[in-house]
Formats: structure tokens, sequence, C-alpha cells
């Protein structure tokens, strides 16, 4: 285990990652653009999961791929460990790579099938120099896999075994033992429990949340299932149309949220519970990120709409303490 | 729209000019041989290789080379063919191209309705010995070279059974214009239309067959069952019509080739005075300025069919015509 | 009746209504041919779905729930394929109906609509030239008629401009909007069965919450029943009136949602809903999730199929045949050996497994895996 640098959850010290007026712009065919990521600013502490939720087009995809720099960003600022990383080179990357780390959706193409699992967890250890500067030797590698399944929870022996002959949760957690490979700080997780089954999305969840509490590390965990994301949320950032809407403690934006599309979106959750006959709270569909609507980009389905709204573009304010709502006429907390 | 065509045009011009400069560099600009004497020809007399060089200004400029070779091609078409006395070479294409353009129609018209209909029967009928039978003819077509295929058809309507009932309607081999008797027209091209057709009956037939199969699984197809359609209607107004956009693109290139010079085989075989013929002879005698030309004219024709596929493409597939 | 266990397998889910069920199906098992033998995807599925009834049929991937729908709606046509039991819909068996007859009951009596309304749309045609299709496909209309109806029908699932909608193309639509369109093709004929499988699973859930309250309502706008398939439990506790769940290709726990909710009598069911992150109350340290994955149908144990996983799993599980359902409240069965030996698991919410599993894992063989290890492949 020592090879884990383990550094306990330090609220309110420096940002791990910190994200200032982040944009990602793609351009479309007829002159077009989709804002992916419209003006982003958010800090992630070190030792913490913050949960980036929201519906299809909301842009929290596209963001945690910008925060490891997996895609260039158009516009903004991303610093890491105190350091920009905004404009480098994917050379000037390379080193921090081993620090920040991503796990996919789909596991099984995330993995290379003509691979043993063995071979596709060492590549990181070989490439990577050790913590000494130099190459790994190869019994380093060998034990190295060895603590990684013990991490995850699989026998050594699927360390000879092909992708195609696991099952689709044994499969994430050959990618997380992938992520984990180089000891990363960070580990950005894009919905990495919604493909599987119910019955295996807790055990993945539950490891998750295992691994952070053994090894201190810092998720981001995207995800469009509310349900999830709070278990394994501290604080949760709400994104719609490319931007966040709310930003705060897990259960203070979920229980008490103070933006209208955040309300809608816990309260549109089935629960597995029978009784209380629910009315859709919302009407229409997520308008295109390509035609944006003017003002706040949630005044269209809005249920409490007010003129302001249609032509003024509300700014992330705080509420309470540490509770953050684009909204110009926020929820009261009950 | 306006803009979307402009667009298209631009392109095409682009394609076309970059051809072209490929097409000189390969042939007037390679290091180590001299132009001059492979236009004239072999054995050329001193006299003609000045006047060569003069006509073309090899003595000049690489890019004023290329406009004078560009010049002599689209604008005042007097690029002439030294080894063959002097022939022009432009009028000679425009002579060689309805040949051409006849034949491939034709065998396009004929493997199209013949493919069609054996990948889709091959297609509903999937597994069985009908659909097996027919595969094999598709594999037996494709692995037919079409000069052998030529050849044993001239073989036998020409010579061997030609005197009797069955062949004595085949002319001799040759072309005879539309314009000078339709029926002569037809009987001199049905058989080599056949005969290019064969390989490419074999090709999509077993491409449609695919398409569709593999289209049998997809779920607007579960739909279209779910509706209640009949199997017929699902699997031709439902899968053949969704193939056909794939289809469409195979056939674009085919055609395209084709009609740009490829049917040069089918057209030496059967004696048909087109452009491949015309390619090949120019290869033959190693005839530079033909070469030149049946090249440009071949591009043309590739890059005029890739823009005529688009546009049919976008009367195929709603979901490219919002992309533009 | 929950204390007098009768030892014969039991019909499962009585109608809670006198009209006769609209379907009745009966040990419905179905068998692929794979490597030389027939593998049972569905074995012995028996449910009945009542007249304006909404059934939630639950169950995780290779739970065999799509195959037991598209057996129903005679779409399985892969050769070679078995397909026994009976199901009758009006009195009409439809296991063994030739194509021709199920073809005219399809989109007329029963329709279907699919999980992801933008493949399930052809790509090529208008959504209103596909519903137009299926109108015309069975009844006489002029194409100004179908049209007419077509328009209406949007209408009436929430499409706005239906008139114009109706002439734009599958990809041109949002999600919501094409599943609104897939319904109302699947209405367009007034099917007194509609078959929805996982119909909300590539929505949006503020979306989904509009398309489950649309579902919701056709029993009374239309008089048509729902047969719901989905992996949501939260889904089925919403929508259904009757739950079955499926496990491994066979019924776990068939009952009222409510009673099956309330006190779930199959230890899967139990497990299942407890898994699920809450969303409202404290949250958990840890989520108890079930240890291991769903057996494929070639590795299904010859007992209970879910016993590798069962945090009660004991002698009397292993042998087969699988346990039979009985009876464990009114209307609601489990196939689940607990309720008969007289140990039934405790309501719902009041300490899930924990408590109850240690109460009973003293005569349990095989202590329960590790809560988050998978079986070692």
């Amino acid at each position: 285990m020592s090879a884990f640098p383990v550094s306990s959850p330090e609220q309110g010290g420096a940002p791990l990652l910190s994200v200032r007026a982040l944009r990602k712009t793609y351009s479309l065919p007829r002159g077009q653009t989709l804002k992916a990521v419209d003006g982003v600013s958010l800090d992630v502490l070190p030792g913490e999961v913050l949960g980036l939720v929201g519906e299809s087009g909301c842009g929290k995809s596209t963001l945690g791929r910008c925060l490891l720099r997996l895609t260039d960003v158009s516009s903004g600022q991303i610093t890491f460990e105190g350091q920009d990383i905004t404009h480098l080179g994917e050379r000037a990357l390379r080193p921090l790579r081993q620090r920040m780390q991503m796990v996919f959706q789909d596991s099984y193409a995330s993995l290379n099938p003509r691979r043993r699992i063995g071979d596709l967890l060492a590549e990181p250890l070989r490439v990577h120099p050790g913590p000494d500067g130099r190459k790994r030797p190869a019994a380093a590698i060998t034990a190295r896999l060895h603590e990684l399944m013990d991490l995850v929870s699989l026998p050594v022996t699927a360390l000879d075994r092909y992708p195609h002959e696991f099952s689709g949760g044994q499969r994430q957690r050959i990618n997380i033992a992938r992520a984990l490979a180089l000891s990363p700080r960070l580990v950005v997780a894009d919905e990495p429990v919604s493909a599987l089954d119910v019955s295996v999305q807790a055990q993945i969840v539950n490891l998750f949340a295992d691994l952070q509490a053994q090894l201190g590390l810092t998720y981001v965990f995207v995800a469009h299932d509310l349900a999830v994301v709070r278990q394994i949320s501290t604080r949760v950032a709400v994104m719609y149309l490319g931007a966040v809407v709310e930003l705060g403690e897990t259960d203070d934006v979920l229980h008490h949220p103070a933006h209208p599309y955040t309300a809608a979106l816990t309260q549109a959750v089935p629960r597995p519970v029978v009784g209380a006959s629910r009315h859709p709270p919302l009407r229409g569909d997520i308008p295109s990120p390509v035609a944006r609507p003017s003002g706040c980009r949630f005044h269209t389905r809005c249920p409490m709409v007010q003129d302001r709204c249609r032509v003024e573009d509300p700014a992330l304010h705080t509420v309470r303490p540490g509770h953050q709502v684009a909204c110009h006429f926020p929820l009261a907390a009950d | 729209m306006i803009t979307a065509l402009l667009r298209r045009l631009g392109q095409t011009v682009f394609v076309l000019f970059g051809i072209s400069a490929l097409v000189f560099c390969v042939f007037f600009a390679t290091p180590g041989a001299d132009p001059t004497a492979r236009i004239a020809g072999r054995n050329a007399s001193p006299q003609t290789m000045e006047k060569v060089r003069k006509e073309y200004g090899f003595d000049r400029p690489l890019p004023v080379q290329y406009a004078t070779m560009m010049k002599k091609l689209f604008i005042t078409r007097d690029l002439a063919s030294y080894v063959d006395r002097g022939e022009l070479v432009v009028p000679e294409i425009a002579r060689a191209a309805p040949v051409t353009v006849s034949l491939v129609c034709g065998a396009a018209l004929i493997w199209v309705v013949a493919s069609i209909a054996m990948g889709t029967l091959a297609a509903a009928m999937k597994g069985s010995w009908v659909d097996r039978g027919l595969m094999m003819l598709g594999l037996i077509g494709i692995s037919m070279p079409v000069f052998w295929l030529g050849q044993v058809t001239n073989l036998i309507t020409q010579s061997r059974y030609h005197d009797t009932w069955l062949f004595s309607w085949v002319p001799g081999l040759g072309y005879v214009p539309f314009t000078e008797s339709p029926l002569g027209w037809f009987k001199a091209l049905v058989i080599p239309w056949v005969v290019l057709a064969v390989m490419f009956i074999g090709i999509y037939s077993r491409v449609l067959r695919a398409d569709l199969v593999a289209l049998a699984g997809e779920d607007f197809m579960r739909t279209a069952r779910a509706k209640g359609l009949s199997p017929t209607r699902v699997l031709l107004r439902h899968g053949l019509r969704t193939s056909m956009v794939t289809f469409v693109s195979l056939f674009g290139l085919d055609f395209a080739q084709l009609v740009g010079g490829g049917a040069l085989l089918t057209e030496v075989v059967f004696g048909l005075p087109g452009v491949g013929r015309l390619t090949y002879q120019a290869l033959t005698n190693l005839d530079l300025p033909l070469i030149m030309a049946t090249v440009m004219y071949s591009a043309v024709f590739v890059v005029l069919a890739n823009a005529v596929v688009d546009s049919v493409y976008l009367l195929l597939d709603p979901r490219v015509r919002d992309a533009r | 009746m929950p204390d007098n266990f009768p030892s014969a397998p039991v019909q499962p889910s009585p109608t809670q209504h006198t009209a006769a069920p609209l379907l009745a199906v009966r040990n419905l098992c179905v068998s692929f041919p794979s490597g030389g033998r027939m593998i049972p995807i569905v074995e012995n599925v028996s449910f009945t779905l009542a007249e304006r009834d909404i059934l939630g049929l639950v169950g995780e991937s290779g739970s065999g729930k799509s195959v037991t729908a598209m057996a129903l709606m005679g779409l399985i046509d892969s050769p070679g394929v078995q397909i026994t039991g009976s199901a009758l819909f009006r009195g009409q068996e439809l296991v063994g109906l030739p194509q021709k007859q199920l073809r005219r009951l399809r989109g007329r009596q029963i329709a279907m609509i699919f999980q992801d309304p933008m493949t399930a749309f052809t790509p090529v045609y208008t959504i209103g030239w596909q519903i137009d299709e299926q109108i015309r496909a069975h009844e006489r209309l002029s194409r100004k008629q179908a049209r007419a109806r077509t328009v209406d029908l949007l209408a009436e699932m929430g499409v706005p401009d239906p008139a114009r909608t109706a002439d734009r193309y599958p990809h041109q639509l949002s999600g919501g909007l094409r599943q609104r369109a897939m319904i109302a093709m699947a209405l367009s004929c007034n099917p007194a069965l509609l078959i929805a499988d996982e119909p909300t699973t590539a929505l949006d859930v503020t979306v989904q919450a509009q398309i489950l309250d649309l579902i919701r309502g056709l029993r009374t706008a239309y008089g048509s029943s729902v047969l719901l398939i989905t992996h949501d439990m939260g889904v089925v506790a919403e929508t259904c009136d009757t739950t079955l769940v499926l496990y491994s290709g066979r019924v776990a726990e068939t009952g009222p949602t409510q009673a099956l909710f309330a006190q779930p009598g199959h230890p899967y069911t139990a497990a299942l809903l407890a898994s699920i992150p809450p969303l409202d109350g404290p949250r958990p340290e840890r989520l108890p999730a079930i240890a291991g994955a769903p057996p494929v149908p070639l590795e299904r144990p010859a007992g209970c199929a879910f016993s590798p996983r069962c945090h009660y799993v004991h002698e009397a599980c292993l042998p087969a045949p699988p346990p039979p359902l009985v009876p464990v409240g009114p209307h609601q069965s489990a196939a689940c050996v607990l309720s008969t030996e007289g140990t039934p698991l405790p309501p719902r919410l009041i300490s899930a497994c924990a408590s109850a599993a240690a109460s009973i894992r003293h005569q349990a063989a095989p202590t329960p895996p590790p809560s988050h290890g998978e079986v070692s492949p």
C-alpha cells in the first residue's frame, strides 16, 4: 500500500482542481456553434467527491473531459495542483496524467478486447516512470498489479484473462483498477455505473466509496442518476444547457433546492415507493444546446418564469453559505 | 441551397485542378525523363523534337508548361498526338465517349435491376437453397474475369454457334451508333452489356443481401413488423429503401470509373471504339498527350459522378439533408 | 390464505377485476438453440393482465423480460427457437398462431413501443408517413383520412404543432417527441394491449415523468391495458398496478405493486429494492449491494437461480426443481422456500437484509461473500 500517497480530506484548503469561466464550443455546419460548456467556474477540493448531474446535452461529460484536458478548451482557465494546465501541450501534460485519471461509462469499449487484463493494466506502469523517476522493474509492476486486483476485489487470475470473459460489473472494476494504477489524486468518472444492472450498480458505487476512503482520492463523479450521485457525492453541481445552475453540499442542494430546475429534477426521479401519484414537474423538452434560449437558459420550461428571466442571464451567486445558484428568484429553503 | 451548390462547384473545380496538376507532374515533370522525346515518340527527328519543345514550352518554367498544356486541352483543344501523325486528341475522345456511355449505361441498368432482384430475394429467403444458390451464382460472376468471359461469349456467338438459330442475329464485333440504327445499336451492345454487368451483379447482389440481413436486426425493422405489416412490405419499403443509401454510393463510384474508361477490357474484347480502348491504345503506343487527355476525361467523370451521387444521397437520406 | 401454504404451485396473481383477463399467460417457455442444445431463456412464466390494468415486468438485463414480450408478439424468428406454454389473448391462443393471423393482431389489437425511439423509426420516412402506414395496414382509409387521424393522435399525445411535426423526419425531433410519436403510432388502431419495452430508459428524467404520466392516462383515455417492461423499480412503483419480478428467466415474485413493495416475499426483490440508493431520508454509509452478477442462462443453477447471491441460501434452495411460486400474501406469491418454512421476509424498510440475515444465517450453509466482491470468473 505504500505506493499510495494518502492525504486526508482537508476541506477549505487550496482546491486540487479549479476551473474559471470555462467554455468549450464546437462549430457545426451552417455556421452554427454548439456551446457544450458555457462559462463554468468551480473548485474541486482535495478529498471531496463532486457530483456533476444534469440531463442529456447539459455538458456534464464534456466538462468532465475538459477538466482532465482530454479535449482542448475554447476559453477559460483550468488549474490543477496550482499549475495552469489550460494550454499545456500533450507532452507537458504527460507527467500530470499520472495524477488525474478517468473512468468511462462503457466498460467494454474502454478495454482493448485483444489484450489480456494484465497487459492492459501494466501498460501505464511501463510507460510512466516510477516514483524514483526511473523505469519500473518488472517485479514491481507485477506486485502492483496484484495490489490493484486486491483493491478492486478481483482474483489475481483475472490478469490472465481477456475483457470479454468478464461481466459488466467486473469490467468496470478492471477499468477502475487501470485508472488507479498510477496512484492518481483525482479521478473523473463519467457515468461509471449507468450501463450496469441495478444489482451490480450498488457494488460499484460502494467500491468507489471504499477506494475514496482508503486512498484519499478526489472524485468528479459525472452521472445523470440523482440517487447515485447523492449516495457518493460530498457536493453536487447541477448543470443545464452547458452551465452550472446550482452548486452546494449534496443534501442541501437535493433536499432544499434553490433553483426551480433542481427542484423539478429531484421531483421527477421515480422513487421505488408506492403511493403519491406524481405529476410531471416540467413541461416540454430540453432545448437543443445549439439554440440555447436567451436570458436565463431555463426560462422556457421554468414554472415560475418572469419577464426579467427572459432577457437577463442570472449569474451564479451565493444564497447561503456553501450554496450557490444561478437564478433571479431562488426558492427559499423550507 | 445556392451557397451549398456554389460550394460544391468550387470543390469540384478545386479537385479537378489538383488532379490535372498531379497528372501533369507525373507525365511531364518527372526528373530524369525528357518529356519532349516522350511526346514526339520513339525515333523522332530532331526537327520534330524542336517543334514539340517550342509548342509545349518545355524550354520554359513548369507553371507555364502546365498552363500551355491545359490551354491545349480545354481552350484551343488542339492537343495533337505525334505518335498518331498529328491526330487531334480532344475530338478523338469526343468521338469515343458516346460508345463508352452507351456500353456502361446499358450494363448499369442490367446490373442494378438484376442485383436488386437477386439480393432482395436472397435476403428474403435467407438460409434457404434459393439464397445459397443465388449467392453462389454471384460468387461465380465475381470470379470470372471480364476479358475471359468476353472471349468465351465471342467464341460461342461469333464462331462456334453463330449459325444456329440462337445466335444468328449477333452482328460482328464493333459499334453501331444509335443515330444510325437503334436496333443495330442494341444488337451490337447487348452481349457486351451482359458481360460487363456479370461481375457487378455478383458484387452488388452480395452486398445488398448482406446489408438487408444486417438491417433485419435493426429496431425499425422490428417496429415495422410489430405494426402488422406484411413481410414483403417490411422488406421492400423499410429494408430495401434504407439499403439504397449504401447501394447508391457504391454504384456512383463504379459507374463513374467505368464511364471514365474503366470498361477498357470489355471495349477491347468486343472491338468497341470507346474511351477505354483509346486509353489502351495510348498506353501501348506511349502516346503521352492522349494518355493525359484520357486521364483528365476520366477524372472529370469521377468527380462529376461523385457530385451526382451526393445529390442523390440528399434525396435518399433526410439525415444527410439536414447535416448540410 | 397467507397462513396455509399449499404445496402445489399456484397460479400467480389472480386478477382483482371480475371480468375475464385480457391476457392470460401460462407456463411460457422460450428456448434458443446453441451449440447443439436448447438454452432456456424464459422458463415457465405465468401471469394475467386484466382489462385497463398496467402490469410491470421488471428484471435486470438477461432476465428474459423483453424475450417474453417478443414471444407474445410472435416477433421472435431466429431459426430453431422453441416457444411452449400458452398465452390467451381475449381467449385466442397466441403461441403457435400462424404469422398471417398474428399480423392481423399486431398493431391492431396488440401494439408495441420500444426503448429507443430514435432507432425504432425508419430513418428515411417522416413520422407522419409511418403512422399513416400502420393505420392503412389495418383499416380501409384514404391517405387523407389516415393523415387526419395521425395529426389528431399526435395532438392528443401532447405533440405541439402536430400537422407540421407529422411531416418531419425522426432525427429532426427530440427524444421526448419521438417517444410521443411512437406512442401515437402504437395507439393509432386503438389496441387493447400496449406492450411498452423500456419506454423511458432512453429519456431524461424530466421527460420520463411526462411519458409515464401519458402511459398512466391511456387506460382512461383509450381503455388500453399496458404491459410495461422495465428495469427501474421506481418506474414500476409509480406506474404499475401489478408487478412481476423476473430473475434469470423465471418469475421470482408477483403481486399487487403496493403489497410487493411494502413487503417483498422474495429475497431478490427485497435485495434489489434495498440496493437502490435512496434520494430522500438519511444516506446509508454503504449500499446493501447484492454480491455477484445474474447467472448466464447456460450456468443457471438447477435450484433457485438466485441462490448463489442470496443471503438466506440453505440446503432446501439448491436441488432441482426451482422452488415453485407460493402465496405470501393476498394475490402475492414468491418463488422462495422461506415462507413455506415459516420464516418469511420482514417488511421492507425495517432494516432491510442485515438483521434478518443475521437471524437466519446460522442455518444457512455457505457464508455470504463480501458484499462488494463478485463471484470470481
